[in-house]
């Protein structure tokens, strides 16, 4: 479970632990999301899903400097965010496959995890639809008074939406703990980042009085320190930030999408696995470190691997909901 | 209706009453919107609440209603209750995505786990010169979207009790005032009081003819039924008040008592609210019914500026009257 990080705590025994706690997490979820991948290809989930391999150290290096009860909301590429800020394998796999045990009864699937014990408010297909709900949660933080701090992760694809910047602008005007966190990937969908997106990208944070900040997606130490510093300093009352994560997606836009010659290389997509795996960077570091040594880190692998078996033997062995829980939910207190 | 002691208030002071009341028995009540602090909103509507409440709880925002609707509902998801005020009808295209993507489906997304218990309020109605993109009666679309409720109402009295319940319920609530009857007076007793929402008033009985009418088409049905009287027609005037929940056995009761009815709402007449509820009376009164059921609504045009052609947009009790009569004739 995430925990606010005490800095002083980081190179310490318990730091120590901190970061494998990390790996453990980036490996769940790359494990994870190669099981989508798996279940699609074999025609055994609905739908389709958008994974977030290769993109990992955003959301864990992040979700590892929030506390339990503080807020994140998500996107249609949200395994990765939810994952990291605690959800069980087993309930997301449930909820992919539109089962009654899923985190929304099988009612919202892959694009819409939402889980209130976790601080998640939701993933959201909308792209740049969550701003506002991460907002207004920072906002009640502030005017209750909890101490809470609320995260927005959204692609750059979202940056064309104006009411990114609506938000931001009152965010920054009332001072509220939120952080928007930009995970560059490159692409929206099968379009170039830089055919769509003018100027500089931190500045649309800064222009409005947010803290920027821009760290290199791939390294989770480094989305760590970012983070933790921005979280501190929206918790004390300092105000939002927006943090640009450079990162990269491996896998197609969605599982579907599987020739990608239009739109990028194969050359480049070998690269940035080959040089900039974040799983890699870290498994380096904690070795170079003598933190772990590799039979250690094999053996949280082994565990890892273990345990998403399960979540995808309970997730299949589930039930779907009765078809007569289908106007059920629709209004809260009825 | 409890005894009022003979006090009245207009419409707008009987919606600030909610609103003050609701914000003193629940600390987590607010209200954000642009130009309703010190100004008290163009219309007037909230003067006087900021000096009571402070400016963290009558929050002016700045002009960006897709922005702050956004900000509301992530705080009601959390544990407020904001009350959006969405200056005129018409900016509720900008709001669209998070009332219909957002707001209306978290909780059902969720499996039923996050709530928005969040009021929208904002103004509908034509006639007020301010020609097309200030004058539109938008509320149908609010009830094409499961997960949203829809409340219209067309007294001072029924806008205080209303609203109280709007605020209170946990579900993202559409609540759309007539500017035009803003100054409209009305009883409003002392007592506290709510209405609950999904119950139709019916506003005059009658025996010949049923006029649904809903807001600002109430007070132009009660003139028509007037003048049908002096034409020995007895209308009956039904307002639902809440268009979802929508209090169908009210209206089909009605409709089988005197087996002739006109819908009235101030929308546009295609596919709107009118439709909709002559459908409804066709389904479960079709056998009682001596006529079709007659839809009235807004003429299917951008609402023009000239008097008289604006004039001519909306249903009159003139019109309502001619289309009473030819069915009952
Ligand atoms: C408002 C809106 N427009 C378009 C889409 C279709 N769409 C889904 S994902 C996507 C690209 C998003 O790119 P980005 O935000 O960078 O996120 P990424 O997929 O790269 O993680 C688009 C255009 C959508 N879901 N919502």
């Amino acid at each position: 479970m995430a925990t606010a990080v005490d800095p002083s705590q980081l190179d310490s025994q318990t730091g120590n632990e901190r970061w494998l706690r990390m790996y453990r997490r980036m490996f769940t979820i790359r494990t994870f999301e190669e099981q989508v991948n798996d279940l699609y290809t074999r025609a055994l989930m609905p739908g389709l899903a958008h994974l977030y391999i290769g993109e990992e150290a955003v959301a864990v290096g992040i979700c590892e400097a929030l506390a339990p009860d503080d807020y994140i909301t998500s996107t249609h590429r949200g395994h990765g965010h939810c994952l990291a800020k605690g959800a069980a394998p087993d309930r997301m796999f449930a909820e992919l496959l539109g089962k009654e045990a899923g985190y929304c009864k099988g009612k919202g699937g892959s694009m819409h995890i939402a889980d209130p014990a976790t601080g998640n408010l939701g993933a959201n297909a909308i792209v740049g639809g969550s701003a506002g709900i991460a907002t207004g949660a920072a906002f009640t933080a502030k005017r209750l008074k909890t101490g809470q701090v609320s995260v927005c992760f959204f692609g750059e694809g979202a940056l064309g939406q104006g009411s990114l910047y609506e938000v931001m602008n009152m965010a920054s005007l009332w001072k509220l703990p939120v952080i928007y966190v930009c995970e560059n990937n490159l692409y929206n969908e099968y379009t170039h980042y830089s055919e769509v997106t003018a100027g500089d990208i931190l500045a649309r944070g800064t222009a409005f009085g947010l803290a920027g900040e821009s760290v290199d997606g791939q390294d989770v130490r480094a989305v760590h320190a970012a983070a933790r510093k921005l979280v501190a300093r929206a918790r004390a009352g300092e105000g939002p930030a927006m943090l640009l994560a450079n990162t990269y997606r491996y896998y197609g836009h969605h599982v579907g999408d599987v020739s990608r010659d239009y739109y990028r290389s194969k050359q480049e997509e070998q690269q940035w696995k080959a040089e900039r795996d974040p799983i890699q960077i870290l498994s380096d570091w904690l070795c170079g470190q003598k933190i772990a040594d590799r039979a250690r880190l094999d053996e949280i692998q082994a565990e890892v691997k273990a345990q998403i078996d399960q979540a995808v033997e309970f997730a299949t062995r589930s039930r779907y909901p009765n078809v007569d829980q289908v106007e059920q939910d629709v209004y809260a207190g009825e | 209706m409890p005894a009022n002691n003979g006090r009245e208030l207009t419409l707008a002071q009987a919606v600030r009453e909610a609103l003050a009341e609701e914000m003193r028995r629940d600390s987590r009540v607010f209200i954000l919107g642009e130009d309703i602090a010190e100004a008290g909103h163009p219309f007037k509507v909230l003067t006087g609440l900021v000096e009571e409440f402070g400016a963290e709880r009558v929050l002016d925002t700045p002009i960006s209603e897709a922005g702050f609707t956004g900000v509301a509902v992530g705080a009601a998801m959390t544990g407020l209750r904001p009350v959006v005020d969405i200056m005129f009808g018409d900016f509720v295209t900008l709001i669209m995505d998070q009332m219909v993507n957002q707001a209306a489906k978290v909780h059902y997304m969720s499996g039923g786990k996050w709530r928005v218990p969040m009021v929208l309020r904002t103004t509908l109605g034509a006639t007020r010169r301010s020609a097309a993109q200030h004058s539109q009666s938008l509320h149908a679309w609010f009830c094409h979207i499961p997960g949203l409720k829809v409340v219209l109402p067309s007294t001072p009295y029924d806008a205080k009790g209303l609203l109280k319940t709007a605020i209170r319920d946990e579900n993202p609530v559409a609540f759309f005032e007539d500017k035009m009857m803003y100054r409209l007076k009305g009883p409003v007793p002392e007592e506290e009081y709510t209405i609950p929402l999904g119950a139709a008033d019916i506003k005059r009985e009658g025996t010949d003819i049923t006029i649904v009418a809903t807001s600002s088409m109430v007070q132009v049905a009660l003139g028509a039924a007037k003048l049908l009287e002096e034409a020995a027609i007895s209308a009956e005037v039904i307002d639902p008040r809440t268009l979802w929940p929508l209090d169908e056995k009210t209206l089909i009761n009605s409709a089988r008592k005197t087996s002739r009815v006109i819908v009235m709402d101030e929308g546009y007449g295609r596919y709107g609210v009118a439709a909709e509820i002559a459908s409804v009376i066709s389904e479960g009164a079709f056998f009682d019914l001596e006529a079709p059921v007659k839809r009235l609504g807004a003429m299917h045009v951008p609402i023009p500026f000239s008097p008289p052609l604006e004039d001519a947009t909306v249903p009159t009790e003139q019109s309502v009257f001619e289309a009473a009569r030819a069915m009952c004739g």
